[in-house]
């Protein structure tokens, strides 16, 4: 056992913390920056990240779970407005089916944000979501259709619906509402049809890569938090000084760095345990990571006090981004519950 | 990266497992009962004789010199099986091996490591809990030993300790932090008074106060230079501070597993608040296996113990309470109605984790400052 990076992982942290930093929003203001958006996501394109979960060519991916991870955290510690997760995501299925790469690719969800949707019909019956698109709006996203025990994928017409506009919660990655009535589409293609197995795997890469996304938000907003404590000064001291923030601080601090360790083993699992065991790993990262995102997020925003509750502060950039990696792939409560039933025994009615 | 066993770990995996199925000796988690301490000198007896204790000490003095991982491997393979944790000794190990002469280490280092002398450490006083460098127990020379008078608290297995790791002022002229040595004191003469200290869940044999009256320890039993006794206590709880060293991810684990198995016989019986309890402290216990074997790989490059260990302490207790409340929520009302009640035991004694090896604020203090830089 060994957990340190390789020379080349440890490489890629080192780029993708500072591209993120010096392309990502480092004010709210900057959100705004359409030049600066426009470099960043030409910058993450070129670093060839959006194809680390393409084919090889045997089926399996360019890059482990754990450098997908590596940069996944890399870009939430700096909020990066520039679509990821979303993207890599969707070249997983697609390598899983054996269908093609497509560019812009996304995954619609179910409402709960939980699972792929699983569409039946010639037109979706719910309202659905697409996760992290792309920039370039995407025309269409994929679906899943049972067949069997098995699944094969659909393509959903994005065009054809009457897109939900909702406002975003996440002011960094962009989720777009499918209106139920989307016509669902044959891919052409499809070599292999997916297994559970196939879709615990996805299943395990999505809850890593969310976990890793945690990590780096809470990184980046304590970052932030602990330079503003030392800063900012009140009764003649600085904020910092006073054990009772002190300690807010310190336990967001151990709350970051445990679930670092937590989130790392569940990308390693992605590509080396079973399915069942590697979603297990990803549930278990997840329930830890979200719960602990949630409180470090909260700790900064008290720590900025009355600035921290308004817009122009940054902390609810993280926040807000928190809440959509939280749900995206299940939050806390939904891995509770999954892992419950697998160690636990079901209960009619309660798992 | 890489959390797979190389080769040599998996060969030993292989090895330790079939001996765990054949001997492991079904304890209770903690120490819920006062027999716990007895039978657990005899689990240290059991591992040592098999070759499984003391992995990562040198071979010269009953270890294995195997790399720290090999520690880590032996806490999950308890915790698989559900066998009690091993022993905790590794604080006063690094204490002695780090601060202590070669004579020291040659005297003391076997006896500790093989569990033929047992060991308690006696560093808080009444008035010197947190505030440890405040102690008033006295080491004043008198020819080739040292006279001891004081008053020891919170000292665990100090009713069976062969020896004491003891803090005493040797120099009462200098400043606080300066003045303190560290001695080997034996435990069993006539200047020495052990008095039982019952715990909140009423187990009576963990816990102790010891009273020094006039007890002697010759001079040749200090452990470090004179005046050293400072930089000995820091080193000790840095050790104390770090759940690898510690080996309480298998106790942990196997608290956990108990409490899986009772609500997996009858799942509808639990409520979903005692579930997911249940599933969390699952979720704790985990990150803490996978945090421990983050910070052994760390140390490969040499990262040094310091301020980290505060973090890893927190962590701990987290996972400790955490753990603890689980066993009190399954439990439900039999742990009001029956004061015996197991889980009532081991939530009682997780309060002690925020306490003991330094307060929880005290380690949040080290990391605001030392790790954070705030002050």
């Amino acid at each position: 056992m060994d957990t340190r990076d390789t020379a080349e992982q440890a490489e890629l942290r080192r780029a993708a913390r500072q591209l993120a930093r010096e392309l990502g929003p480092s004010t709210v203001g900057a959100l705004d920056d359409a030049t600066r958006h426009a470099r960043l996501v030409a910058a993450v394109r070129d670093a060839g990240w959006l194809e680390l979960r393409d084919d090889t060519g045997d089926g399996s991916p360019l890059a482990s779970g754990v450098e997908a991870a590596i940069v996944a955290d890399a870009l939430g510690a700096s909020v990066a407005d520039a679509a990821y997760t979303g993207p890599l995501m969707a070249a997983d299925l697609l390598r899983r089916a054996g269908v093609e790469r497509a560019d812009h690719a996304v995954v619609a969800f179910s409402g709960a944000l939980v699972d792929a949707a699983v569409v039946d019909g010639a037109r979706t019956a719910e309202a659905i979501y697409a996760i992290d698109c792309s920039a370039e709006q995407p025309d269409s996203a994929y679906a899943i259709v049972a067949e069997g025990a098995e699944y094969r994928l659909a393509r959903l017409r994005l065009a054809d619906t009457s897109n939900g506009a909702a406002p975003q919660t996440d002011l960094t990655r962009t989720v777009r509402g499918i209106a139920p009535g989307a016509p669902v589409d044959d891919v052409p293609g499809q070599r292999r049809l997916l297994t559970t197995d196939d879709l615990a795997h996805w299943s395990a890469l999505g809850l890593a890569l969310t976990s890793a996304d945690l990590v780096g938000v809470m990184r980046g907003i304590l970052d932030v938090t602990v330079a503003y404590a030392a800063e900012r000064q009140q009764y003649g001291v600085a904020i910092g000084s006073f054990q009772a923030v002190q300690h807010l601080l310190a336990e967001a601090w151990c709350l970051m760095d445990g679930s670092q360790s937590i989130a790392l083993y569940a990308s390693w699992a992605v590509d080396t345990l079973e399915p069942d065991e590697a979603r297990a790993a990803g549930r278990v990262a997840k329930a830890y990571c979200a719960r602990a995102a949630r409180q470090v997020c909260e700790t900064a925003i008290q720590v900025h006090g009355g600035i921290g509750n308004t817009w122009e502060c940054i902390a609810h950039v993280y926040l807000r981004r928190a809440l959509l990696s939280s749900h995206w792939f299940g939050d806390d409560g939904d891995q509770l519950r999954g892992l419950q039933h697998e160690r636990l025994g079901a209960v009619d009615g309660l798992s | 990266m890489d959390f797979r066993d190389s080769p040599a770990e998996a060969e030993f995996r292989a090895r330790l497992r079939p001996w765990l199925a054949a001997n492991n000796p079904g304890l209770p988690s903690s120490s819920t009962d006062d027999e716990y301490w007895a039978r657990q000198a005899e689990w240290h007896t059991a591992l040592y004789d098999a070759g499984f204790f003391g992995l990562s000490w040198p071979t010269r003095y009953g270890g294995h010199d195997l790399p720290t991982v090999f520690d880590v491997i032996l806490d999950e393979e308890l915790a698989a099986a559900g066998a009690p944790p091993r022993p905790s000794l590794g604080y006063l190990v690094q204490g002695i091996s780090r601060h202590g002469s070669d004579a020291i280490k040659d005297r003391f280092l076997p006896g500790l490591i093989s569990g033929q002398e047992r060991w308690c450490q006696g560093f808080s006083e009444p008035d010197a809990g947190s505030d440890l460098a405040a102690l008033r127990t006295t080491g004043t020379i008198d020819g080739d030993e040292y006279v001891i008078n004081g008053h020891k608290i919170w000292t665990s297995y100090s009713d069976v300790a062969d020896w004491c790791f003891l803090l005493a002022r040797t120099e009462p002229d200098v400043a606080k932090h300066k003045g303190l040595s560290a001695f080997a004191v034996p435990m069993h003469q006539p200047g020495i008074e052990q008095r039982p200290l019952r715990m909140i869940n009423g187990i009576t044999t963990e816990f102790g106060q010891v009273l020094f009256d006039g007890a002697r320890v010759p001079a040749q039993n200090m452990i470090g230079a004179p005046g050293e006794g400072w930089r000995v206590a820091m080193t000790i709880v840095s050790h104390e501070r770090e759940p690898g060293e510690l080996g309480y991810v298998a106790r942990y684990a196997k608290t956990v597993k108990g409490l899986e198995k009772t609500v997996r016989a009858d799942p509808g019986a639990f409520s979903t608040e005692q579930r997911d309890a249940v599933a969390w402290a699952h979720v704790q216990v985990e990150m803490l296996r996978r945090h421990v074997c983050r910070r052994l790989s760390e140390r490969l490059d040499g990262v040094e113990h310091g301020p980290g260990g505060s973090i890893d302490k927190l962590l701990m207790t987290w996972v400790e309470q955490t753990v603890g409340a689980a066993a009190l929520a399954v439990s439900g009302s039999r742990s009001v109605l029956d004061a015996d009640d197991e889980p009532l035991k081991v939530y009682l004694y997780s309060r002690a984790q925020s306490v003991m090896g330094g307060t929880s604020q005290i380690q949040k203090n080290i990391i605001a400052t030392r790790i954070l830089k705030l002050g």
